[in-house]
């Protein structure tokens, strides 16, 4: 039991962080939902009036936004069914019997601690660079002309780099869940005669049912955030500048910190849909 | 009872498995061969593989054209500094939630989660603003209180997530023979909650040495860390491969090694225990 005077002290141990805390998420908020309002040009002017809803209408109509949407839809998603599908599959293989187990996880989850701007730069540059890089001469070696990675298929590359990076993550936490399976049951499946598919498909899929979904909501939430990944290749010209790119060019690049501010809003009750699944998941696990 | 295994299948995953690391493992094993390279070498088709020679004149000129070494000491102060600050905070933080729970534990838990999922896009303005109304624009100071924020919520998780892990019986049994409460964290708590701090600080260090939103928008020259030295490269200079490499290579080889130490609590960490 605890006493009346450990108590006042949690108290007093918790202070400091609540109080950081909110005020990190309050103070800079409030901010940027009061600029959201305003015709806010910091280099031509600067505060020119409150104009209500006026940002967040010019945003969503602005010729820019459905591409943006399009583009942040299509990275999210795609990496999402590359590094989900691919880290089933890896995780399983991973459990398997073989030599030199430890070795093969390190590589696998190596390029996890790669930072984004490091990661960004070696495959535009090395990799994709369409005289040099290391895939055009193995187009050239094919006898096929080399593609233009980042502006031919600026798309399908970005998906690349950003699922090259985010693979470990999925695969580490679906191979923990693997892991805490009742080998028990996997044999009694196997003895009971079920075959590799079916054993996957009733036994190991379910099992991983719950990995799977914070793996795709943590994943969501730090995907929608990319940012480095497109700021060293191709600063979001050639389709891909996603949201978090497009307001990060109204804030900074044009210095429209009102229109930028209500981007920023839809942007932050963007995240909260996913992290409000993801909260219930976890706080359901708090439980236990 | 282990699976029984034929040695064959155990070499047939062996093999697949092993063809599939190294090819995940192929752009970082690239780079770093190709900063011991010229830079002919590093451009030749076919490419040059092991046999040439090895160079270590890349790391000189890194070094002396931009002056490595102050942006990896920016690193270092950067993630280390906001892991030291962060673990002040959500040390005592996570230990009251964790030994002395009261009906609001779960909300405020999942509250501070919550602040994690702030897109930081969305309050980039304002940072930036008040950044320079304080004077910490480009400032050591300045980033590391805004990555000891941003990593706040995990830390105080994962950490949250070992204290339960310390058998409640034990605390009880001390406080029995009469152990205060500065004797009880003290003498019975920090040693078993040791490992537990140990790894957050390790999984807080990768995270800060790798952020690249706060330190590419709120540095300039003085206070820039390695993700922003090595973000200058992407202008042309970024072509000599053999330089960008061993630039490369220096950035990421310490947290390469940090992280493979601290595989398991990874999972546990970013998925804020929801999977160990």
């Amino acid at each position: 039991m605890a006493t009346k005077a450990s108590r006042s002290a949690a108290r007093l141990m918790l202070a400091p962080a609540v109080i950081l805390l909110l005020g990190w998420m309050l103070v800079p908020l409030t901010m940027t939902l009061i600029f959201s309002f305003q015709r806010y040009l910091p280099l031509r002017g600067g505060f020119q009036g409150w104009i209500g809803f006026e940002n967040y209408t010019r945003f969503v109509t602005s010729s820019a936004f459905w591409p943006s949407v399009q583009a942040t839809l299509f990275i999210v998603g795609g990496v999402l069914l590359i590094t989900v599908m691919l880290g089933i599959l890896l995780a399983i293989l991973l459990d398997q019997p073989m030599w030199g187990q430890g070795i093969v996880r390190i590589l696998v989850i190596a390029p996890f601690f790669v930072m984004p701007t490091v990661s960004g730069l070696v495959w535009k540059n090395m990799f994709m660079d369409p005289n040099n890089g290391l895939l055009s001469h193995l187009w050239r070696f094919f006898g096929a002309d080399p593609i233009i990675w980042l502006s031919d298929a600026s798309m399908a590359s970005i998906i690349l780099i950003v699922s090259w990076q985010w693979l470990p993550f999925a695969t580490l936490i679906l191979l923990t869940a693997i892991q805490s399976l009742d080998s028990e049951q996997i044999e009694a499946a196997e003895m009971d005669g079920a075959s590799a598919l079916s054993r996957f498909w009733h036994i190991i899929l379910p099992h991983l049912a719950r990995a799977i979904t914070i793996v795709i909501l943590i994943q969501t939430i730090f995907l929608l955030a990319i940012f480095a990944e497109i700021f060293v290749t191709t600063q979001g010209s050639f389709g891909t500048r996603t949201l978090t790119y497009l307001i990060y060019q109204r804030v900074l690049e044009s210095q429209n910190v009102g229109l930028g501010s209500a981007g920023g809003i839809y942007a932050v009750i963007l995240a909260n849909i996913f992290a409000l699944f993801l909260m219930r998941i976890v706080g359901k696990n708090l439980d236990r | 009872m282990a699976r029984s295994v034929t040695t064959q299948r155990k070499t047939l995953n062996t093999l697949i498995a092993w063809g599939i690391g190294l090819l995940i493992f192929f752009p970082i094993l690239w780079t770093i061969l190709t900063s011991f390279k010229t830079e002919a070498q590093a451009i030749a088709d076919p490419p040059v593989w092991f046999f040439f020679d090895w160079t270590l004149e890349n790391y000189r000129v890194v070094q002396e054209r931009s002056n490595y070494s102050r942006f990896l000491w920016n690193s270092v102060i950067i993630a280390g500094g906001s892991t030291i600050l962060g673990m002040m905070v959500a040390i005592p933080a996570a230990w009251s939630m964790a030994f002395v729970p009261s009906r609001r534990t779960k909300d405020i838990l999942l509250w501070m989660l919550s602040t994690k999922m702030l897109p930081a896009v969305g309050v980039l303005y304002p940072i930036y603003l008040i950044f320079i109304k304080l004077g910490l624009l480009d400032s050591r100071f300045g980033l590391t209180i805004v990555l000891m924020l941003i990593n706040l919520p995990i830390m105080i998780w994962m950490l949250y997530t070992y204290f339960k892990e310390i058998p409640g019986e034990i605390l009880e049994a001390a406080r029995m023979d009469g152990a205060g409460l500065r004797q009880e964290i003290l003498y019975v708590l920090t040693p078993m909650a040791i490992p537990g701090i140990a790894s957050t600080m390790l999984l807080n260090i990768i995270l800060a040495w790798n952020e690249a939103f706060w330190t590419l928008n709120l540095t300039a020259a003085r206070a820039a860390p390695l993700t922003a030295f090595i973000a200058s490269y992407s202008s042309p200079e970024g072509l000599f491969y053999a330089k960008l490499s061993a630039a490369s290579t220096m950035a990421i080889a310490p947290i390469l090694i940090i992280g493979w130490f601290s595989q398991k609590q990874l999972v546990r960490g970013l998925t804020f225990g929801a999977v160990k």
